[in-house]
């Protein structure tokens, strides 16, 4: 059942496609609408990051950068320092796949709050093929101290969460994506940067944040996601439904701080955990629920995403398929995780 | 003779910058690691940026309108920080502290460890795109909306020539060019040494002076150890209004002690661990000569208690 605070869109297996980046782009003018301090900087890639929009309406708060992703993240640094909140937008393999040292010592040893938004993000990409498919990014992003990682699951969480992760004062990473995926959160869904919710439920009643209760039996299983693929999480979770398996579904934007009150509790409450998420399987989401669960309440864990591989060109729908990121894949992920409990 | 600054005030100087010489000497023995001959080759200049360039308040390291020193070559950071106890920063007595555990004067300087260093540095290649970053931000329009806060304060930008070598740092100088960031001053220590030889062996950076040019920079050049030369050309940047200024410093590494001067074996240890130089002596006697060559002006003196 779908929690009812979660407030999705009613109609699950219609909604509207936008892409992440799309609501990045909107977000930031939004930020900028609300702070002057907002600078936006672009390495030659302005309207594919959908930094743009923002570029035409505060052109006086937008710097072109250039191929130049090096400089880009020490662009921003500088200004941080100065005292303004600069995004720095360009693909996810580039930045911060190219400039990692630049953001290591000079944001994140340096502490200044620059937002790095790394676009392009994920297999989905589709035909650019393996050298534009960030598919370690978070990986990149989530072992360096003080940054903040969000991976917002459709276009809608990803405006939210361009303008939270503005004003936070932390160096903090976002993660967009470029094919259009589906809308099935509203305005009205809680986000809080840390704060996991839970979509899907095994308990129609339950309040947003999980109760401890009593394990739900045999045939349940919690899923923890992020990103576009979430979407494929609740289709798998209803089809899972309908042959005898409860699937809890939750909604992890914020991979650091990553909300380990929320993800324990589903363990507890399921014994059986896949995680979801499209980047390498080494160092994702999924690495960071089975550091937490392996610490607090160890549990049978499958992860769906890209299995120490690179990708390859093809359309975004094929290649979620092939490399085994698709309803059928979770469902089958599911089905395995609680046969070992 | 200077319209920037007096003989009296140039003689000061250099007795300061010796004075400087004989701390860090002192600090690196005491520490047992770090880099010799980059800070000795840029006392003069530190000196010269902290007693006369600078306009800066070491109470309030964080007044809004300080010029914004941005040290890219962070190896080169025990010089700094001499003179940042010298002008009141923090007590000279914490020098003693440096790099030992639970120290705020690190390895390579950290921003929120110690207030005044402006940024955390040390990888090479890293600080003008930072340099240029405060600069443009400086002249967008100001927090509260008012008038741009470009004016209020210049922006220098030290680096080493070894770091040349890094592709960032031409990303970051053509950045700049475009710009016209002409309230950025960067200064390079030219002093031809790097950690595996001189860099005209490991990689040819010249001609320096027409490279920078290319990039749409003014470009100047002094000789490092002469504080009069130094400060008119920092005047001179002031008066260039289309282009940021790049100052090519000559400098000799390890300036003031013979046996490290034009040594790269120097770059990267202090007295007391360098075995294989044949006309330094033995390494339990390192620091003492440096001191005692420091002490006399080179022999120039004889000091009271010989």
């Amino acid at each position: 059942m779908f929690n009812k605070n979660a407030k999705l869109i009613s109609d699950l297996s219609k909604p509207e496609m936008v892409p992440t980046r799309d609501g990045y782009g909107k977000g930031v003018v939004e930020a900028g609408e609300k702070d002057e301090r907002v600078v936006v900087l672009c390495a030659d890639l302005t309207e594919s990051t959908r930094s743009h929009w923002f570029a035409e309406k505060f052109p006086e708060r937008f710097v072109q950068v250039g191929v130049a992703e090096q400089n880009l993240a020490l662009l921003a640094s500088g200004m941080a320092n100065y005292g303004k909140i600069p995004f720095i937008s360009s693909y996810a393999t580039f930045s911060p796949g190219r400039n990692n040292e630049q953001i290591r010592t000079n944001i994140s040893i340096n502490n200044v709050p620059v937002k790095i938004v790394g676009a392009h993000a994920g297999i989905s990409v589709g035909p650019d093929g393996a050298t534009h498919q960030a598919l370690e990014d978070i990986a990149l992003m989530r072992v360096q101290p003080p940054m903040v990682v969000v991976v917002p699951c459709d276009a809608v969480e990803a405006r939210k969460a361009t303008v939270a992760i503005a004003f936070n004062d932390k160096p903090s990473y976002l993660r967009i994506g470029r094919e259009k995926s589906p809308v099935f959160t509203t305005e009205d869904t809680p986000f809080e940067v840390g704060r996991a919710e839970v979509f899907r439920d095994i308990n129609p009643d339950a309040s947003p944040t999980l109760s401890v209760g009593v394990p739900v039996g045999a045939n349940s299983c919690a899923i923890v996601g992020c990103g576009m693929l979430l979407y494929n999480a609740l289709l798998a979770a209803e089809e899972l439904s309908k042959e005898g398996i409860e699937c809890l579904v939750i909604n992890s934007h914020t991979v650091k701080p990553l909300d380990e009150k929320t993800i324990i509790e589903a363990a507890k409450k399921t014994g059986a955990v896949v995680t979801v998420e499209e980047h390498q399987v080494n160092g994702g989401l999924g690495s960071a629920v089975a550091e937490v669960l392996s610490r607090n309440y160890p549990t049978p864990q499958e992860y769906i995403g890209v299995q120490n591989r690179f990708g390859e060109s093809g359309n975004a729908e094929e290649l979620i398929k092939h490399f085994g990121m698709d309803v059928e894949s979770i469902k089958k992920a599911v089905k395995k995780v609680v046969s070992r409990k | 003779m200077s319209n920037y600054i007096s003989e009296e005030k140039i003689k000061e100087l250099e007795i300061k910058a010796n004075e400087a010489r004989q701390f860090l000497i002192s600090m690196l023995v005491e520490a047992g690691s770090g880099h010799t001959a980059g800070p000795l080759g840029m006392a003069d200049i530190f000196t010269a940026m902290y007693f006369h360039v600078l306009n800066h308040d070491p109470q309030n390291p964080e007044w809004e309108e300080r010029d914004r020193l941005i040290l890219s070559n962070g190896h080169i950071t025990p010089i700094r920080y001499v003179l940042m106890a010298m002008a009141g920063y923090f007590p000279i007595e914490e020098l003693k502290t440096l790099r030992k555990f639970g120290t705020r004067l690190q390895g390579h300087p950290e921003r929120e460890r110690l207030p005044g260093v402006e940024t955390t540095s040390g990888p090479l290649g890293s600080g003008l795109g930072q340099a240029a970053g405060v600069a443009l931000a400086a002249r967008m329009p100001a927090r509260g909306g008012s008038a741009s806060g470009g004016d209020k304060f210049r922006v220098y930008c030290f680096m080493s020539d070894g770091e040349q070598e890094a592709g960032a740092t031409w990303e970051s100088a053509m950045f700049a060019g475009k710009n016209k960031l002409s309230s950025l001053t960067a200064v390079i220590d030219r002093n031809n040494i790097q950690i595996d030889g001189f860099t005209e062996n490991i990689m040819p950076l010249e001609p320096l002076k027409a490279k920078y040019e290319a990039f749409n920079w003014h470009v100047l050049e002094v000789d490092g150890h002469n504080i009069e030369q130094f400060v008119d050309a920092v005047e001179e940047a002031k008066a260039i209004y289309e282009k940021p200024t790049m100052i090519i410093a000559h400098t000799i590494p390890g300036k003031g002690v013979d046996f490290m001067e034009f040594d790269y074996l120097w770059h990267g240890n202090p007295p007391g661990k360098v075995k294989d130089d044949p006309d330094a002596p033995p390494p339990e006697k390192q620091a003492e000569e440096a001191l005692r060559q420091l002490r006399t002006l080179g022999g120039k003196i004889k000091s009271e208690h010989e």
